[in-house]
């Protein structure tokens, strides 16, 4: 049937035999798309008198927005962080395999690294939309080197800082340029946090917390402080989430703080790998505070590599299952979770209901990053990025701006 | 008139849902051949609406080469709002079944002139061949579409002010707000109704009791307006047990003995080879 074209010409493409995740909860619903965003069917029959062109059976799945991850530093053999001359390459390839997670969008991750690293690196990847060569590249996480020397984690002591004098200033020296910066992550108790968190903030740039054993005080008025959007992410690969002491009750406790200014939302990422966060610290955080809680991988290298040792950069790292080992050893050295297994575990162990694991993964990371209800969002205008999922979460095909661009079994 | 009275409120949605895919089928509709059916919205139909969905899914009824027509809309709300009665056509009807929208015609409440927006309605009717069977409910103070007690038994397609039992009736539907009601609507006339080949009331429930006793076993009264239809050749009313509790007894007994007569009405089609 042809669509009316008194408004548009494009084709109309109408998902059915579907539920979609909606206003909080699973609707059965048809999905309707046209030129790469979600179209209104009842503004389509009544003002244009205008029908689907294209009807896609989606066999009882779930339609979900597409996943967003903003902490992912890598995978199938590629490292972020290596300043090499192919490094958009390397992006693209891992932009392209993602998608079988069910990601459309996301934030390539640099751990701490000298500035000649971000000077390389940071220039060579722009902001762009995703496709049929994979996901969206929403702008870069600079994890560090802004962040605290005593929970330096898996982060290169030699390369952490302190603002000097003229925090924003010193902070463009060492990454060069933020045009295509999305979240910079430093702790807040190095001096003359403040005015950096401000002047980040003022440039839309989303700011995070890591790595750091701050008082609840000192991470309050960090939040306070800000004028326009300031979000929270604390580092999930550290276990800051599960120190909960009754004087000092640090991450946990800044998560149902009263001293966030009203209409502010503090977010907060969890691995959920099933490794590297207890499995009752995510249950405590999801519990004290669910709509704050973002998913991210915080994948390595190693993600998506079979099992067995593998070499990459200086390191030799052996995968067993969901675990990557420095070889020969039993130290973890990094996350190797794919974004749809963080979700299907995250529901599993938390025992939180399919819209909130979907959400986590979706939306959260969306109003974190303040590009909601544009991604990670269903609603009409909403760019048709989306991820068709079965009763167990697990990814059947993925679309980008409506168009199919991974499907299971091809 | 018929009396078809059904044990319960799904019997009676599903009888008279039948008795609509029966006459379309049989008038046989096609591109120079249009069906042309009046309808209702509100809580009464919404059961024949979800029979009538069920029939089209399973590929014994068409609307392809049906034309609608509904009663009335309000003034003033918002046509996406989710109390319109387009938003109500759409959700419960319309996008669950194959008509074009171009068939669709609903009376627009929010035009400069809505008078002129009423006539317009009209002549639509007419250039449509007029309507072969025009589905209605009746309201606790016996309206028909917003013909409250008081219309002109002749009236036609244009605005009228609610009354207050109405604005109280569809405050459930505005968070029991009565200042969020809509205080005026465009409403087909009863004299528009009465144009139609045919027409059958649905009517379920205590609470519509009362209101179908003044419609049939009373005279013909402007303050009943669903009275009027005492005067059609054609009517036919849908009713559950409970929509009797007014009656006579004599008044059931003779209808219900009627029921074996009456439901060849709505026998199953013979089945034909399904065209591809």
């Amino acid at each position: 049937m042809p669509s009316n074209k008194s408004v548009s010409d494009a084709p109309i493409t109408q998902f059915i035999n579907c539920r979609i995740l909606r206003d909080n909860e699973l609707q059965r619903e048809d999905l309707w798309v046209r030129e790469g965003r979600i179209l209104d069917p009842e503004k389509l029959f009544f003002d244009e008198q205008g029908y689907a062109d294209k009807r896609v059976d989606c066999g009882g799945s779930i339609i979900a927005p597409g996943f967003i991850d903003v902490q992912i530093n890598g995978g199938y053999g590629i490292d972020f962080s290596q300043a090499s001359e192919d490094v958009s390459d390397g992006v693209s390839f891992v932009a392209k395999k993602i998608l079988e997670h069910g990601v459309t969008s996301f934030c390539p991750t640099l751990v701490t690294s000298p500035p000649e690293v971000y000077h390389k690196v940071l220039p060579q990847v722009k902001v762009h939309d995703g496709g049929p060569h994979g996901a969206g590249v929403l702008g870069f996480h600079l994890e560090g080197p802004f962040i605290s020397a005593e929970k330096k984690g898996a982060h290169p002591e030699k390369y952490l800082r302190t603002f000097k004098s003229g925090g924003l200033e010193h902070l463009m020296e060492v990454y060069g340029s933020l045009d295509d910066v999305a979240i910079v992550t430093l702790a807040p108790e190095l001096p003359g946090s403040q005015s950096v968190v401000r002047e980040l903030s003022q440039r839309g740039i989303t700011v995070s917390l890591g790595e750091h054993r701050s008082q609840l005080l000192l991470v309050s008025e960090s939040v306070s402080v800000q004028p326009g959007r300031f979000h929270a992410l604390s580092n999930p690969s550290v276990s800051a989430v599960v120190q909960f002491h009754h004087r000092d009750p640090g991450i946990v406790g800044l998560l149902t703080s009263d001293r966030i200014p009203a209409g502010r939302v503090v977010y907060y990422g969890m691995i959920a790998d099933g490794i590297h966060t207890n499995p009752a610290a995510l249950r405590i955080a999801h519990r004290a505070h669910p709509s704050g809680l973002v998913l991210v991988t915080d994948a390595i290298t190693a993600m998506g590599l079979p099992p067995g040792r593998h070499t990459l950069g200086q390191q030799v790292i052996e995968i067993q299952g969901l675990h990557a080992y420095v070889a020969g050893t039993k130290t973890l050295s990094g996350s190797i979770a794919t974004m749809d297994m963080c979700v299907r575990h995250f529901k599993q162990v938390s025992g939180c209901s399919v819209q909130e694991a979907l959400e986590a993964a979706s939306l959260h990371p969306a109003q974190l990053l303040g590009i909601s209800p544009k991604k990670g969002k269903l609603d009409y205008g909403s760019d048709a990025d989306l991820v068709l999922l079965d009763e167990g979460l697990n990814v059947k095909a993925t679309y980008i701006s409506g168009e199919e661009v991974w499907r299971k079994g091809q | 008139m018929k009396l078809i009275i059904l044990n319960d409120y799904d019997q009676a949605s599903e009888w008279a849902a039948k008795y609509i895919r029966n006459k379309i089928l049989q008038f046989s509709p096609g591109p120079n051949k249009y069906f042309t059916l009046g309808l209702p919205t509100g809580s009464t139909p919404l059961g024949c609406y979800k029979k009538l969905i069920e029939y089209y899914k399973n590929g014994d009824l068409s609307f392809q080469y049906v034309k609608t027509f509904n009663m009335d809309e309000y003034v003033g709300l918002p046509r996406d709002h989710p109390e319109s009665y387009h938003s109500f056509m759409w959700n419960n009807f319309f996008k669950h079944i194959d008509i074009k929208a171009e068939n669709t015609h609903i009376l627009d409440g929010n035009t400069a002139d809505l008078q002129a927006e009423c006539d317009s309605f009209e002549k639509k009717i007419t250039a449509a061949g007029g309507i072969q069977l025009f589905v209605g409910g009746i309201g606790p103070d016996g309206h028909i579409a917003f013909n409250e007690p008081g219309s002109s038994l002749v009236s036609r397609t244009r605005v009228k002010t609610l009354a207050k039992d109405t604005i109280m009736a569809n405050a459930r539907f505005f968070d029991g707000d009565l200042s969020k009601v809509p205080t005026m609507a465009l409403t087909v006339g009863v004299g528009t109704v009465m144009d139609a080949k045919e027409v059958m009331i649905l009517i379920t429930g205590a609470h519509k009791a009362f209101a179908l006793y003044k419609a049939i076993e009373e005279g013909v009264n402007h303050m009943w307006t669903v009275s009027a239809f005492q005067q059609h050749p054609q009517t036919i009313f849908v009713c559950d047990e409970d929509a009797t509790l007014e009656l006579r007894v004599k008044t059931v007994k003779y209808f219900k003995g009627m029921m074996h007569v009456h439901n060849k009405l709505v026998e199953s089609p013979p089945s034909e080879p399904k065209k591809n």
